[in-house]
C-alpha cells in the first residue's frame, strides 16, 4: 500500500505538473525552432508574441462571456482561440512586412535579425501592456477539477490524493493533437516538405522552384498557431501576466536549444526535458522516502537537491552543459 | 574641429535638453537624470568595447551589474560579528571545499587525456562536491540567517569606504566574465547572446536567494555614502551661508525676517539634495572621463587595430598569427569589468541593494538599445546613446502624456478610450524604445554617431 501511495505522490506532484508545463514549453520551443530553422534568426520576441496571442484570445473570451456564450464545463477560451490565432497571425505578418522582410532581402547576418527582434519585443510588450494592462488576469471558467484530491482518497482509500485539473488534461490533449498535426504536415504534405527543404538548404530549395514567399507565409501562420495556443494553455493553467510571458522566453529558448535548434521534434522533447528536470531537481522527496523506506531509515531533512527558488537556474544550467558538451543539442539540430 | 562638429552638436543638444528639464521641471530631477545617464554611459562603454571593438555579443549585462552591486554591499557594510561567530566557520569551510574542488578538476583536466571516463569522473566529482558543500553549509546558513533577521541575517561586508567597491565590482564582474568566456565564447553570435542571457539569470537567482550573503529579496539598505548626508548639510554653517549667498537676490526681496528665515530653510533643504547629487555627478564624471580616455587610447592603439581586424575577418587575423580566442576572452573580461564598475556606482548612488530589481529588460536590453542607437564602435556614440536613451526612458511618460492630450483634445475626459490611454502612459516608453531601435536599425544602422576610424 505504501508503495502505491508513493507512486500516487510522485504522479500528483511531479509527473502531471511536469507533463503540463513541458507541453506548454514544447509548443513555444517548436515556435522558436521553426522561426530559427526557416527564417534563420533567434526570435527574442517569442515570449511577447505569445502574450499578444493570449491577450487577443482573452479579449474574445470576454466578448463571448458578455454575450453569454459558453462551452459548459470547458473554458470559453477554447472557443476564442481561433479568433485569437487570426489576430496573432495578422500581427505577425504585419511585423514581417514592415520589419523582417527588409533584412531578409538584405541577407543580414543573424545577429542583426536578433537585434531587430529585440525592437519587436519592446514594441509588442508596449502594445500588450497598453491594451490589456500589466496586471495578473485569470480567464479560466468552467469546471476546475476532473478528479479532486479528496474524492480520490475516498474512492481508493489511499492516504495520498490525486488531483487532476481540467486545464492539465486540456493542455496535454491539445498539445498531442497539435503536435501530431504539425508533424503530419511537415512530413507528409508538399508544403511541409518544401519547408524542410528550405530549412536544410536555401539555395537548392530555391533552385528546385520552391516559392520563398509562400514558405515565409506558411511559417508565420504555423508560428501564430503555436504561439497563441501555447500562450493560452499556459494562461489557462496558471494566469496571464505580460511579465511572466516575457520571462518564459528563457526556458523556451533553453528547451529549443537542448533539443537541437532547427529540429521540431527535438524542441518538442526538449520542452519535457526542461520541465521534468526543473521539477525533479527541486522537489522535496521527504514524504516519498517516508513511504518506501522502513521507519528506522526515514530521512530527517527535506531531501531536496535544490531549493525551489532555483527552478529557472536548473534549466539554464542544463542548457549551459548541453552547449559545452553537445552544441548541436540532444537530437542533432544545426551545429552552432 | 569641423570633423567633430556632429559630436559637439549632438552633445550640446543633449546638455540643453537636460538643462531644460532643470529649468522647467526641477534641478533635482535634472541631476538625477544626469547621474543615471552617466552610469548608463559607463555600462554602454563596457558593452561597446565588446560589441563595437570585437563584435562579441553579451546579453549578460544584468549579471555583471548585479555583481558590481554585490561588491558595493560586501565592501561597505560593517561585518556582522554575531553572524560570523554563528556560521562563519561553516562558510569558510565551504569556500575552502570549492577551491579544493576546482583545483582537483584542474588537475584532472591537465594530467589526463580527454576521454569518456574523464568527463564522467569530473561530472561525478562536481555532483558529489555540490552535495557535500550543501550538507556542510546548511547548518551555518541557517544560523547566520537566524541572527536578527529583520536587520541583518547575513555575514555583512568589510566595512571599508564604498568607493573601493568600484574596483572590486570590476574584479568580480571580470572574474565571472572569465568563467563565462571560457564556457561560451566559442558559440555562434546569437547563441552567445542566449547563453550569456541565461547565465546572467543564474547569477541573479543566486544573488536573490542566498540570503546569508546578500540578504536576498529583503534588500540591503542604508549603505555608506561617499557624499555627505542631506541632514548633516542642513545644519552645517558654511552650507547655509553658501545657499544664502547663492540666493541673496531672491531673499533680499522678502522683508519680514521670519518669512526670510523660512524661505532660507526651504532653500537649504532643496539645495542640500541638489548638492549631494552634484557630488555624485562629479565622482561619476571622473570615472566616465578616465574610462573615455583609456578606451579612446585603446581604440587607436595597435591593440585596437588588431581587435578591429579580428572583428572584421577572424580567419585572416588568425592567419596573421593573432590569437583570436585569447583576445576575445580578454575583451570579454575588460568590457564586463567596466559594466561591473557601473553596477557598483549604481548601488553607491541609490544607497541600497535590491536584488529583485535586476531584470533583463532594464539592465540588458535597454543597454543594448543605447549601444545600437548611439553608435557601436564609437565611444562618443556609446556615451551619447546612454544619455539619449536614458533621457527618453525617463521623459517618455511626460512626452506621451502631452501627445495623448494634444491628439485627443477634442474628446471629453470621460471617454473610456482616452482614460485608458492616460492610465497606460507608463508603457509608452517601451513603444518609444522599440520604435526608436527599429528606425535606427533600418535607416541609420551604424547609430547616431557612426564608427569613424582615422588612420594617423
Amino acid at each position: 500500500m505504501d508503495f502505491v501511495n508513493a507512486i500516487i505522490l510522485l504522479l500528483n506532484y511531479i509527473f502531471i505538473p511536469a507533463l503540463t508545463y513541458g507541453s506548454q514549453l514544447a509548443l513555444g520551443a517548436i515556435f522558436v525552432t521553426l522561426i530559427y530553422g526557416i527564417l534563420r534568426f533567434a526570435n527574442f520576441a517569442t515570449g511577447d508574441m505569445m502574450s499578444f496571442g493570449t491577450m487577443a484570445t482573452i479579449l474574445f473570451t470576454w466578448y463571448f462571456q458578455s454575450l453569454g456564450v459558453s462551452l459548459g464545463v470547458l473554458p470559453t477560451a477554447l472557443l476564442a482561440i481561433p479568433f485569437g490565432i487570426i489576430l496573432m497571425i495578422l500581427y505577425m505578418l504585419l511585423i514581417d512586412k514592415f520589419v523582417f522582410k527588409y533584412y531578409r532581402h538584405q541577407k543580414s547576418p543573424p545577429v542583426q535579425f536578433a537585434m531587430v527582434s529585440i525592437g519587436v519585443m519592446f514594441v509588442t510588450q508596449a502594445v500588450v501592456r497598453i491594451i490589456i494592462g500589466p496586471s495578473d488576469r485569470r480567464f479560466f471558467d468552467g469546471e476546475k477539477f476532473i478528479i479532486k484530491a479528496r474524492e480520490f482518497k475516498e474512492m481508493t482509500g489511499l492516504n495520498e490524493g490525486l488531483a487532476l485539473k481540467s486545464t492539465q488534461v486540456i493542455t496535454i490533449f491539445v498539445t498531442i493533437v497539435l503536435v501530431s498535426l504539425l508533424f503530419w504536415f511537415l512530413n507528409r504534405t508538399k508544403t511541409g516538405k518544401s519547408m524542410k527543404a528550405y530549412s536544410d538548404n536555401e539555395d537548392l530549395a530555391l533552385l528546385s522552384g520552391i516559392d520563398p514567399k509562400k514558405i515565409v507565409l506558411v511559417t508565420w501562420i504555423i508560428a501564430g498557431i503555436l504561439a497563441t495556443i501555447g500562450g493560452v494553455l499556459y494562461g489557462l493553467d496558471k494566469s496571464f501576466k505580460p511579465f511572466t510571458y516575457f520571462n518564459n522566453m528563457l526556458p523556451i529558448f533553453a528547451a529549443a536549444i537542448v533539443g537541437g535548434i532547427g529540429n521540431p521534434f527535438g524542441a518538442f522533447l526538449g520542452g519535457y526535458v526542461i520541465a521534468f528536470s526543473e521539477i525533479l531537481l527541486t522537489y522535496a522527496y521527504k514524504k516519498f522516502f517516508m513511504y518506501i523506506l522502513p521507519e528506522s531509515m526515514e530521512p530527517n531533512s527535506l531531501v531536496q537537491l535544490l531549493s525551489t527558488d532555483y527552478k529557472f537556474a536548473v534549466s539554464f544550467s542544463i542548457l549551459v552543459i548541453v552547449l559545452i558538451y553537445r552544441p548541436s543539442g540532444i537530437f542533432k539540430g544545426k551545429v552552432l | 574641429m569641423r570633423k567633430n562638429l556632429n559630436v559637439i552638436a549632438a552633445y550640446s543638444i543633449m546638455m540643453v535638453l537636460i538643462l531644460m528639464v532643470g529649468i522647467f521641471q526641477s534641478w533635482n530631477i535634472a541631476l538625477s537624470i544626469f547621474n543615471l545617464c552617466l552610469i548608463s554611459a559607463v555600462m554602454t562603454m563596457g558593452a561597446n568595447i565588446q560589441w563595437g571593438y570585437a563584435g562579441l555579443i553579451n546579453f549578460g549585462i544584468m549579471g555583471y551589474t548585479a555583481l558590481g552591486g554585490l561588491a558595493a554591499v560586501l565592501i561597505s557594510v560593517d561585518p556582522v560579528q554575531e553572524a560570523w561567530r554563528a556560521g562563519g566557520f561553516d562558510i569558510l569551510m565551504c569556500l575552502w571545499l570549492i577551491i579544493v574542488m576546482v583545483l582537483v578538476i584542474r588537475f584532472i583536466l591537465k594530467n589526463f587525456e580527454k576521454s569518456k571516463l574523464r568527463t564522467y569522473s569530473i561530472a561525478a566529482l562536481i555532483i558529489t562536491g555540490i552535495i557535500i558543500i550543501r550538507v556542510t553549509a546548511e547548518p551555518g546558513i541557517e544560523k547566520i540567517e537566524a541572527v536578527n533577521p529583520a536587520t541583518t541575517g547575513f555575514l555583512g561586508g568589510f566595512g571599508l569606504p564604498i568607493i573601493f567597491s568600484w574596483i572590486v565590482g570590476a574584479l568580480f564582474a571580470g572574474g565571472l566574465a572569465f568563467i563565462v568566456g571560457k564556457v561560451a565564447l566559442g558559440l555562434r553570435a546569437d547563441y552567445l547572446a542566449i547563453a550569456t542571457l541565461l547565465i546572467s539569470e543564474i547569477v541573479i537567482a543566486i544573488i536573490k536567494h542566498e540570503d546569508w550573503l546578500t540578504r536576498g529579496v529583503k534588500n540591503v539598505i542604508g549603505l555608506k555614502r561617499p557624499a555627505p548626508y542631506e541632514v548633516d548639510l542642513q545644519t552645517t554653517d558654511w552650507f547655509i551661508s553658501l545657499v544664502e549667498k547663492f540666493n541673496s537676490g531672491k531673499l533680499s526681496v522678502i522683508d519680514n525676517l521670519a518669512d526670510r528665515q523660512a524661505a532660507l530653510n526651504q532653500l537649504v533643504i532643496e539645495g542640500s539634495s541638489v548638492f549631494v547629487k552634484l557630488c555624485y555627478s562629479g565622482l561619476f564624471l571622473v570615472v566616465v572621463i578616465i574610462l573615455l580616455i583609456l578606451t579612446q587610447k585603446a581604440l587607436y592603439s595597435p591593440w585596437g587595430r588588431m581587435m578591429r581586424a579580428i572583428r572584421d575577418n577572424e580567419e585572416a587575423a588568425n592567419a596573421m598569427g593573432k590569437n583570436v580566442v585569447k583576445q576575445h576572452l580578454l575583451i570579454f573580461i575588460l568590457g564586463s569589468a567596466i559594466v561591473g564598475i557601473a553596477g557598483a556606482m549604481l548601488v553607491t548612488q541609490d544607497g541600497l541593494f535590491t536584488p529583485g530589481s535586476y531584470r533583463p529588460m532594464r539592465y540588458t536590453f535597454l543597454i543594448w538599445v543605447m549601444v545600437i542607437v548611439g553608435g557601436s564602435g564609437n565611444n562618443f556614440g556609446a556615451i551619447l546613446g546612454g544619455f539619449v536613451v536614458w533621457f527618453l526612458w525617463i521623459e517618455a511618460a511626460p512626452i506621451s502624456m502631452f501627445l495623448i492630450n494634444f491628439f485627443t483634445s477634442g474628446i471629453p475626459e470621460t471617454n473610456t478610450i482616452k482614460a485608458h490611454l492616460i492610465e497606460s502612459v507608463p508603457y509608452f516608453r517601451f513603444l518609444l524604445m522599440g520604435l526608436g531601435l527599429l528606425f535606427i536599425m533600418r535607416y541609420r544602422p551604424k547609430g547616431i554617431l557612426p564608427e569613424k576610424i582615422e588612420i594617423k
